[in-house]
């Protein structure tokens, strides 16, 4: 990855911090905050996709929403092609948005029931006052066509379609206004498991095509490793670990990367008889109250004095590899 | 080993408003004791109303066992009556569910769950049963579990309410524990745990194991033999080595080849399989995977092929041999024939 150097970074996160508040009480008194997202650092090259991974709860689609200020953050920088969201106001955040869209997770429930496909698709281009009425529902037989779904089925409902083509409706929503950078949700994981693999490759043909960015949101590591090139590995609202998609798999530093990669079954019984699974003791603790250190040392079977009152630094040790971890900081 | 249950024939249907619903179009399998049978499939094939039909689990109406036989101890299932088959019902075979959430019963503590399976079927009193359930929760690996008794669910996590109902079918020594998607609803840290401790409980308790999952990736770790399912019929049936090294039937394949790897060297296209699996409502008349396959020939139109054996303990239900297409491996015959 020695091109990275020369590479234009679409998105850049810094220091990203996304607080939820907790009110208690008849005086409705500010009592705590679910850190959801507690400081992070990430960056996304442009027409790579970058994976971001962990498990329920580790505040990785609350990430994928924060930088497309869906959620405004509570701290941090997300700069966009140079400009930084956070700052900027609703007013003028809305052209932005025509650059970056969004893949939800469920497809049952991020498509109105009560809007045809014809309108769902065009409605950015409305938002957007992109072209006439005809050019719009000529931009929408097109997107359908992209996605592989037949343009008939314009003035269908939602009901009307399996999972695999609501999703495919859902992409073309995303497509509709020329977007640069999506934000893919766990796109799949409501899927079955010959579908994913249908919706797996339209993405894939579709960032070929389009020259599209992706930030892959998912829990599914197998998925993750196959679609990314550089992957992000999340626990409890901080990136513990950040890199190069081989160089993850095959030297993964951070005790929880290895435990998760070890954890992921593999469609072949001679290769699982001789693997040795790291086994995590415990549940992850609740993001109200993490741990005061490192986020990983209640489970962590590598944990040292260290690691339990202060907090290690997210730091490169070579080649984009970024780590956050006692065990490499001298 | 004894042969523990022997499936014959086993045929559900449900009748709605909309028309008969082919939910198990008669199915065979057999399982010896202390075996352990993964039947996969994709939502909608049929693998849960199979097995929940082995213990008349079925809602009726709509539902109806509409056929087969399920020797179980030298009892057919389907005919002894009700309160012999509440006999066997979490005594001699238990189930787990794929939610932990909603298989227990949210305003009841843990410990009253635990103890009335024990007094039922057991016969012990209320002390004997409570001491037994916290014996059952520290076998599943619970903290504390004398003081966690009088916890009710919504105090558990995700993983530990699922080692709760495996307690709960352990609770009786069952010789059979049907596991239906126990880790669907977890991570994959906490899949690993409980797996595991699956794992070790079979080896321990000596008992069979049916495990239903769509996930081919558990199996390759846990399962000898494994069934696979589609549109409520059995496809393929073979020990794991042979289903995941040698897989016969086109759809077994094309599920292998829709599997992203973790230790893929490159990354490949993943061979999906294109279109829909067919409505249960209109099945077709010839072999329910005709319309997605890529090795299909005219016969498959209008005969539904059966379940033949193919090899020692492999069983396909396919007109065409594949192995004439395969070149180098699974995916690249897949891709020669598209």
């Amino acid at each position: 990855m020695s091109g990275n150097a020369t590479r234009e970074k679409l998105l850049e996160v810094n220091a990203l911090k996304m607080w939820f508040p907790i009110f208690r009480g008849i005086l409705q008194r500010h009592v705590a905050d679910v850190k959801a997202v507690d400081g992070i650092n990430l960056h996304v090259y442009r027409g790579e996709t970058l994976g971001l991974v962990g498990e329920s709860g580790c505040g990785k689609s609350t990430t994928g929403r924060a930088i497309l200020q869906l959620y405004r953050p509570t701290a941090g920088q997300v700069l966009f092609q140079s400009r930084d969201l956070v700052k900027l106001k609703d007013n003028d955040l809305r052209p932005m948005r025509r650059q970056m869209q969004m893949i939800f997770q469920d497809p049952y429930a991020s498509l109105n029931p009560r809007m045809t496909v014809g309108s769902i698709i065009s409605e950015p281009l409305e938002v957007h006052n992109i072209g006439n009425k005809s050019e719009r529902l000529e931009r929408v037989r097109e997107l359908l066509r992209v996605v592989g779904l037949n343009p008939y089925f314009i003035n269908r409902y939602p009901h009307e379609f399996s999972g695999g083509q609501r999703q495919r409706i859902g992409v073309a929503r995303a497509l509709a206004v020329n977007p640069s950078f999506i934000v893919c949700d766990e796109p799949i994981s409501a899927l079955d498991v010959s579908i994913q693999a249908q919706i797996i490759n339209l993405l894939e043909d579709l960032q070929e095509q389009f020259g599209l960015t992706y930030l892959f949101i998912a829990h599914d590591l197998s998925v993750v490793r196959h679609i990314s090139d550089r992957i992000a590995v999340m626990y409890l609202g901080k990136i513990m670990e950040m890199a190069d998609r081989e160089e993850l798999y095959r030297n993964p530093m951070h005790p929880y990367s290895q435990a998760l990669l070890s954890a992921v079954p593999i469609p072949d019984p001679m290769v699982e008889e001789q693997r040795q699974r790291i086994i995590l003791e415990g549940d992850v603790p609740t993001p109200v109250n993490p741990p005061k250190g490192c986020h990983f040392c209640t489970r962590c079977p590598k944990a040292m004095d260290v690691c339990k009152d202060n907090e290690p630094e997210f730091r490169d040790y070579g080649g984009e590899h970024f780590v956050a971890c006692w065990l490499y900081q001298k | 080993m004894g042969r523990l249950l022997d499936v014959k024939g086993l045929e559900t249907r449900f009748f709605t408003q909309d028309g008969v619903v082919h939910a198990v179009n008669g199915i065979s399998y057999t399982l010896d004791e202390g075996e352990t049978l993964a039947i996969v499939g994709e939502s909608g094939c049929g693998k849960s109303v199979g097995v929940m039909s082995l213990l008349r689990l079925i809602p009726q109406p709509p539902g109806k066992i509409t056929g087969g036989e399920v020797w179980f101890d030298g009892k057919d299932l389907l005919k002894i009556s009700d309160d012999e088959i509440r006999q066997v019902r979490g005594n001699r075979i238990a189930m787990v569910f794929q939610d932990p959430m909603t298989s227990l019963n949210p305003v009841l503590t843990i410990g009253f769950q635990l103890s009335e399976a024990l007094i039922l079927h057991m016969g012990l009193d209320k002390a004997a049963a409570r001491k037994r359930s916290v014996e059952l929760l520290e076998m599943v690996g619970i903290p504390q579990a004398a003081n966690r008794l009088d916890d009710y669910p919504h105090q558990f996590s995700g993983g530990m309410r699922q080692r709760v109902m495996i307690a709960m079918g352990l609770s009786c020594n069952p010789q059979l524990l049907i596991a239906d998607e126990p880790t669907t609803a977890l991570d994959v840290t906490i899949q690993a745990q409980i797996t595991d401790l699956v794992k070790r409980l079979r080896d321990e308790i000596g008992m069979a194991i049916i495990w239903i999952t769509h996930d081919l990736g558990v199996v390759a770790g846990l399962a000898h033999r494994v069934i696979v399912m589609y549109a409520g019929f059995v496809v393929e049936e073979a020990s794991v080595k042979e289903l995941y090294g040698n897989p016969r039937h086109p759809y077994t394949v094309g599920l292998l080849g829709s599997l992203p790897r973790l230790d893929e060297s490159r990354s490949h296209r993943l061979t999906s399989i294109e279109g829909l699996p067919p409505d249960l409502i209109d099945l077709p008349k010839g072999c329910p995977f005709y319309a997605r396959c890529h090795y299909r020939v005219e016969r498959c139109a209008n005969e539904n092929p059966r379940l033949e054996p193919v090899g020692p303990g492999h069983r396909i239900a396919c007109w065409v041999d594949i192995t004439k297409f395969r070149q180098t491996g699974n995916r690249a015959a897949a891709e020669v024939a598209q």
